[in-house]
C-alpha cells in the first residue's frame, strides 16, 4: 500500500513538473504584462500601462483587426465550402474520393513553408499582386482541408438509407440535405470551424509569404518587431484569457446539456 | 444520391488551382534556370548539384536533421511517462489533464516563443540549446496527447491478465503497454519530427541570426536573395526528406506490429 502511494506521489509530481514547463512562458507573459518597467527580467512594480499602450498603438490594433478579419472570413468560407465538398465527396466513387482526399491532405501534410512558397509563386506568376485578398485566399486554402478532415468521418458514419428514404418520400435534395444530413453532422461542422479559426488566427508562415505589403497579422507583427514591445505581453494575456474562456465554454456546454438531458430522463 | 457528388465540383476546382498548381510551380522552378519566361523553359539539375556539393548547405541540412531528431527523442522521453501517468488517473482528472495540455496549443506559437526569449535571456546558453528548448516546448503536448490516446484505448483487462499470469509490473509494461502504444508514438513522431525539420520561426527568434536551419535557408532565398529557383529546389529537397522519413516511420510501425 505504501509503495503504491509513493508511486502515485511520484507520478503526480512528474505531471505537475510537465504542466509547469508547458505553462511557464504563459505565466511569464501574464506576470510581466503587469510590470511597470520595460524589462522582461525585472519586475519593478504593478501597472496597467502596457494594456493602455496596446489600445493606443495603431499598428498593433491594425494587426489585431487583420488577424480577426482574415480568421472570420476564412472560417466562414472554409466551413461552408468544406462541408459542401465533404458531403459531395462522401457520395463520390471510392476511387475519386480517395484521390480527392489525398490532394486535400497535401496542405496538412506539407510543411507550412512549402504550402506558403507554392501559393506565393502561384500568385506572382499569375500576376496577382500580393494583398489582403491573396492572404485570405491562402487562409481559405489551408483551412478547408481541416474542415473536410473533421466532417468526413462523421458523414461516413451516417446511414445512407435515411437520406435515401427522405428522397423516396418526396423530399427534394435540398430538403434531404438541410433536414436530414446537416442536423446529423452539425457538431462535426462546429468543431471543424473551431479548428479552422484557430489555424487561421495563429498562422504565421503562410501569411508571411502571401500577404501584401503593409498587411500584418499578430504573428507577423511579433516576428518583425525590431525592439521588444511589452504591449505584446498585454496582448498575449488577453488572448490567453479569451482562449481559456472559449475552451471552457466548448467543453462545458455539451456537459451541461448532457446533465440536463439526464435529469429529464430521471423525471420521466 | 449521385447528384450530391456535384456538390464537390467547386472544391475540386479550388484544389486544382490552389493546391495542385502551386506544387507544379515549385517543381517547375526547381528544375529550371532563372530568368525563364513562361514559354522558354530551360531544364536543369544545377540547383540540386549546387546544394549537395556546397559544404555550407550540407551543414545546414545536417543541423536541421540533428535538432529535429533530438527534439523528437526528448519529446518521447519526457512525453511517454507523462502520457502513461495521465492514463492511470481517474477518468475525470484524465479529461482535465488532456484539456490542460491542449489549452496552450491554441495560443499563438509566435507569442509563446517570444515569451521563451524573455525567459532564456536570464540564462547564458548556446543558441542551439535555446532553439532546442523552444522546439521541445512547442511539440511536447502533441507527443503526449498522441501517446495518451493510444494507451487510453488499450484494453485494461490485458494488464490484469498479464499480472494474473505472473508478469511483474515492468514485464507487463514492456510486453503489453509499450507494444500497444507504438502507433501513438509513431503518430507523435510524425507530428513532431516533420514540423521540426521545416521550422524557421523558432531558430530565428531563439537562435538569433547565426543559427540557420533549412527553413531559414528557404526564407532567405525567397525573400532576401530573390532566387526562387534555388529556393524551390531547397523546398523540394526538404519535402522529399519528409516524405522518405514518413514512409520509413510507417514501415517501422508495420514491422513493429508484426512482431
Amino acid at each position: 500500500m505504501d509503495k503504491k502511494r509513493k508511486s502515485r506521489f511520484l507520478s503526480n509530481g512528474y505531471l505537475i513538473l510537465v504542466l509547469v514547463f508547458i505553462y511557464l512562458p504563459i505565466l511569464y507573459v501574464v506576470f510581466f504584462s503587469f510590470n511597470e518597467g520595460k524589462s522582461l527580467t525585472h519586475f519593478t512594480g504593478f501597472s496597467l500601462r502596457w494594456y493602455q499602450n496596446m489600445f493606443e498603438d495603431r499598428t498593433m490594433l491594425e494587426c489585431i483587426y487583420y488577424t480577426v478579419l482574415v480568421a472570420v472570413i476564412a472560417t466562414v468560407v472554409s466551413t461552408v465550402v468544406g462541408t459542401i465538398a465533404a458531403i459531395g465527396l462522401s457520395k463520390a466513387r471510392p476511387l475519386v474520393r480517395t484521390a480527392a482526399l489525398e490532394i486535400n491532405n497535401l496542405p496538412v501534410m506539407n510543411p507550412d513553408i512549402v504550402t506558403a512558397i507554392g501559393l506565393m509563386l502561384l500568385f506572382i506568376s499569375a500576376k496577382v499582386q500580393l494583398s489582403l485578398v491573396t492572404l485570405i485566399l491562402a487562409h481559405i486554402t489551408f483551412c478547408i482541408p481541416y474542415v473536410i478532415l473533421t466532417v468526413m468521418p462523421k458523414l461516413r458514419q451516417l446511414d445512407d438509407n435515411v437520406a435515401e428514404a427522405a428522397l423516396d418520400l418526396g423530399a427534394t435534395p435540398w430538403q434531404a440535405l438541410t433536414k436530414v444530413i446537416l442536423p446529423q453532422i452539425y457538431p462535426a461542422i462546429l468543431s471543424g470551424a473551431l479548428i479552422a479559426f484557430s489555424m487561421s488566427f495563429d498562422d504565421f508562415v503562410i501569411s508571411f509569404f502571401t500577404a501584401g505589403v503593409g498587411i500584418n497579422n499578430i504573428s507577423m507583427y511579433v516576428y518583425s518587431m525590431k525592439r521588444y514591445n511589452p504591449s505584446v505581453n498585454a496582448l498575449s494575456t488577453l488572448i490567453v484569457v479569451v482562449v481559456t474562456l472559449i475552451l471552457i465554454m466548448v467543453n462545458l456546454i455539451p456537459h451541461i446539456r448532457d446533465k440536463k438531458l439526464n435529469k429529464g430522463d430521471i423525471v420521466r | 444520391m449521385k447528384s450530391f457528388f456535384r456538390m464537390s465540383y467547386p472544391y475540386l476546382l479550388w484544389m486544382a488551382i490552389f493546391i495542385v498548381a502551386p506544387m507544379v510551380m515549385i517543381l517547375l522552378y526547381a528544375f529550371t534556370r532563372s530568368g525563364n519566361s513562361m514559354l522558354t523553359f530551360q531544364f536543369t539539375l544545377e540547383h540540386f548539384a549546387n546544394f549537395f556539393t556546397d559544404p555550407t548547405f550540407m551543414r545546414v541540412l545536417w543541423t536541421s536533421l540533428r535538432i529535429a531528431f533530438l527534439t523528437t527523442v526528448f519529446c518521447i522521453l519526457i512525453g511517454y511517462p507523462a502520457a502513461l501517468f495521465i492514463a492511470n488517473l481517474p477518468e475525470r482528472r484524465q479529461t482535465m489533464m488532456v484539456l490542460l495540455l491542449t489549452l496552450p496549443m491554441w495560443i499563438n506559437m509566435l507569442l509563446k516563443t517570444y515569451a521563451w526569449r524573455g525567459i532564456l535571456m536570464n540564462f547564458d546558453l548556446e543558441s542551439e540549446i535555446k532553439v532546442f528548448i523552444g522546439m521541445v516546448y512547442d511539440f511536447l503536448p502533441y507527443m503526449i496527447i498522441q501517446i495518451h490516446t493510444s494507451i487510453a484505448k488499450m484494453d485494461r483487462e490485458l494488464l490484469t491478465a498479464a499480472q494474473d499470469l505472473g508478469a511483474n509490473r515492468w514485464k507487463s509494461f514492456t510486453k503489453v503497454t509499450l507494444p500497444l502504444s507504438v502507433p501513438g508514438i509513431i503518430s507523435g513522431i510524425t507530428l513532431v519530427f516533420l514540423p521540426a525539420v521545416s521550422s524557421f520561426v523558432i531558430p530565428k527568434l531563439l537562435g538569433g541570426g547565426d543559427y540557420v536551419l533549412i527553413g531559414n535557408l528557404i526564407e532567405i532565398y525567397f525573400l532576401t536573395a530573390g532566387d526562387w529557383n534555388f529556393g524551390s529546389a531547397i523546398s523540394l529537397i526538404m519535402a522529399v526528406i519528409i516524405i522518405v522519413s514518413m514512409w520509413a516511420t510507417k514501415k517501422l510501425d508495420r514491422s513493429a506490429q508484426e512482431d
